[in-house]
């Protein structure tokens, strides 16, 4: 089976003249359906630029990018657009809509998905991962008034509530302590299973590597193991 | 398209608003504030110049002569009597009355104070002033030192009305000549003189003294229902001199609210009111938007990243402009419509809300939101969602 994300001799640049600075140099990749990669690696070392190529979020500048059998190298907005639509992102800052509820803010989320073209098939949709995460009784409040554990919990099912085909996920679990984090990194890893979609998480926690089926480790954007 | 797309961002933006009511409170004032203030110079604007249009409108005639120097109604250049009379020579004229005008000061009988008020004189039984209340008092108007009053003159002028109901005599001062007044009629103050008068043309000579009867300010024609008014009207202009404009009411009507656009700065400065009013609007609206969309930018860049468009949030801003014109718009009509019944009891300019007016302010109201979110748009352009990582 062809891999989700494919990239072949990826490099990326910031900044132009004497102040241009190398973040990816020639780096190669492989992800599978189901697989749970992690990337880890000292800050400033190319793994949230890779992040953001993969993820459509930033225009490719050197080297194949074939994500979810497109390729990402020299492609238009409107494309990384779509592809983008087919991705479940989780932010290190969870950045849910204050103004919406615990069940609105993954609403908005399955909104994306063409499977799920009524309103009473996307609030069944979100109740349903509201209750995978444990929070069902919490559906209706505000992000103001949920613990942070309780926040990435809502941000990882409003990652998952338009069935994306691929998850990337940045510090998910900086914000919580042990116990919140495995919980939340096995929750993700449970839910992505299931459906065998594939996550590339960055992360400087060691506390949560075990749940990785594969590390790789960044330095000088470079993957050395 | 999904089945409810169309509303969401409407939705969206409600609930972003309505989240922090005291910011959603102050934005609205702000509309309020502008939409007062374009419902106010255009209401003055409008009442300046249907009060200075007002005479224009109730003079019963088809076509008028002035002199070519005239600039307004209340400064007209006087001509030679007889050139209406020539005017009774044109081949479907029915009948043609001599219009005299002049500022005359009147002196209030209760407290004796000044103040300055237009004064039309014309031959009663030619009918042409047809202001309600003035066919009923035409025979006293033929009495020696006799004049209607204008019952919705400035207050300045005293009772005269209310003692006139009440069966009693009211005895005036014009100039230095006592007049008495058997009677009122309705036309209303106007930014030339608070009060009106009307007099014979014989009492209108004998209050301004320096006037001739043969020199009148105003030709009032009329002509017969099967003639037609541009031919009569260009037979008319072939036989008067070049001094002497021929207009219909229409053209006559356009001459008045020239001078007050053009000549004089008042329409220019109620013009300038209502753009101020518009551009106080857009930089408070502006303010507003601005701010949601920099607070919120961190969860615009992450509706981007996750595949939300430019073009959605656009639509987001858009609508939270569209629901501050609408929620500003309502309120700040019902506080104009009270100004306006302050400004009407100060001024007693016939200042109207119910007409072009609501339409008007609210297009205003609508683009001065959107042109406000159009603005605010830019900074949308700064929620990167790379910069999420």
């Amino acid at each position: 089976m062809a891999p989700v994300v494919q990239l072949d001799s990826v490099s990326h640049t910031f900044g132009d003249g004497p102040s241009r600075k190398a973040v990816l140099r020639q780096v190669s990749l492989r992800v599978h359906s189901g697989e749970l990669v992690i990337l880890t690696g000292p800050s400033g070392s190319g793994k949230s630029t890779l992040l953001t190529l993969v993820g459509a979020l930033r225009s490719v500048q050197q080297g194949s990018c074939l994500v979810l059998n497109h390729q990402l190298l020299q492609s238009s907005d409107d494309t990384r657009n779509v592809i983008r639509r087919q991705i479940g992102f989780i932010f290190q800052a969870h950045n849910l809509l204050p103004f919406l509820s615990a069940r609105e803010n993954i609403e908005m989320s399955a909104a994306l998905s063409p499977d799920l073209p009524s309103p009473a098939q996307r609030r069944n949709r979100a109740l349903a991962l509201l209750d995978a995460v444990g929070l069902t009784p919490e559906q209706d409040q505000l992000p103001a008034t949920l613990s942070g554990g309780q926040r990435q919990r809502v941000a990882i099912a409003r990652a998952l509530a338009h069935q994306p085909r691929l998850i990337l996920a940045d510090e998910p679990t900086a914000a919580l302590d042990r116990a919140a984090g495995h919980t939340a990194v096995e929750l993700l890893r449970q839910l992505a299973r299931e459906r065998g979609t594939p996550i590339l998480l960055v992360t400087h926690d060691a506390r949560i590597l075990d749940v990785a089926d594969r590390i790789l480790r960044f330095e000088d954007g470079r993957i050395i193991t | 398209m999904k089945s409810d797309a169309w509303i969401r961002p409407l939705q969206l933006a409600w609930r972003q608003l309505s989240h922090e009511p005291l910011k959603l409170i102050a934005g609205v004032a702000g509309v309020v504030f502008a939409v007062m203030l374009m419902f106010m110079q255009l209401g003055f604007k409008d009442a300046l110049f249907d009060s200075a249009t007002a005479v224009q409108r109730h003079l019963s005639g088809d076509l008028f002569l002035v002199h070519r120097q005239s600039e307004a109604l209340w400064r007209p250049v006087p001509f030679a009597r007889r050139r209406i009379a020539q005017a009774l020579a044109i081949p479907g004229v029915e009948s043609a009355t001599e219009l005299y005008v002049g500022l005359g000061t009147w002196r209030n009988p209760w407290d004796a104070r000044k103040r300055t008020l237009l004064v039309l004189g014309c031959d009663p039984a030619a009918g042409v002033l047809a202001f309600d209340g003035v066919a009923a008092h035409s025979s006293r108007l033929r009495q020696m030192d006799t004049a209607l009053f204008d019952s919705r003159s400035h207050a300045g002028f005293g009772p005269v009305g209310a003692t006139l109901r009440s069966n009693s005599p009211v005895e005036a001062h014009l100039g230095q000549r006592r007049l008495s007044v058997p009677g009122v009629f309705n036309l209303g103050a106007s930014f030339a003189a608070d009060g009106n008068l009307i007099a014979s043309e014989l009492n209108f000579l004998r209050y301004f003294p320096d006037r001739s009867l043969a020199q009148a300010d105003v030709g009032v024609i009329r002509i017969h229902p099967d003639a037609d008014v541009t031919t009569v009207k260009h037979g008319i202009a072939r036989r008067m001199p070049d001094e002497i404009n021929v207009m219909d009411r229409r053209e006559f009507i356009a001459w008045e609210r020239r001078y007050w656009e053009e000549v004089t700065p008042i329409g220019f400065i109620f013009a300038l009111g209502t753009v101020m009013g518009f551009v106080v609007g857009v930089v408070v609206v502006y303010q507003i938007l601005f701010t949601e969309v920099n607070n919120h930018l961190p969860q615009y860049a992450t509706l981007k990243a996750m595949g939300y468009t430019h073009r959605f949030l656009g639509s987001l801003v858009a609508s939270a402009a569209f629901i501050l014109a609408v929620l500003g718009f309502l309120p700040g009509m019902a506080l104009a419509a009270y100004l306006y019944h302050l400004a009407r009891q100060a001024t007693f300019l016939p200042m109207t809300l119910l007409d072009h007016k609501p339409l008007l302010v609210f297009s205003l109201t609508l683009v001065m939101c959107l042109l406000s979110g159009a603005f605010a748009l830019r900074k949308l352009k700064a929620a990167d969602p790379a910069s999420m990582f």
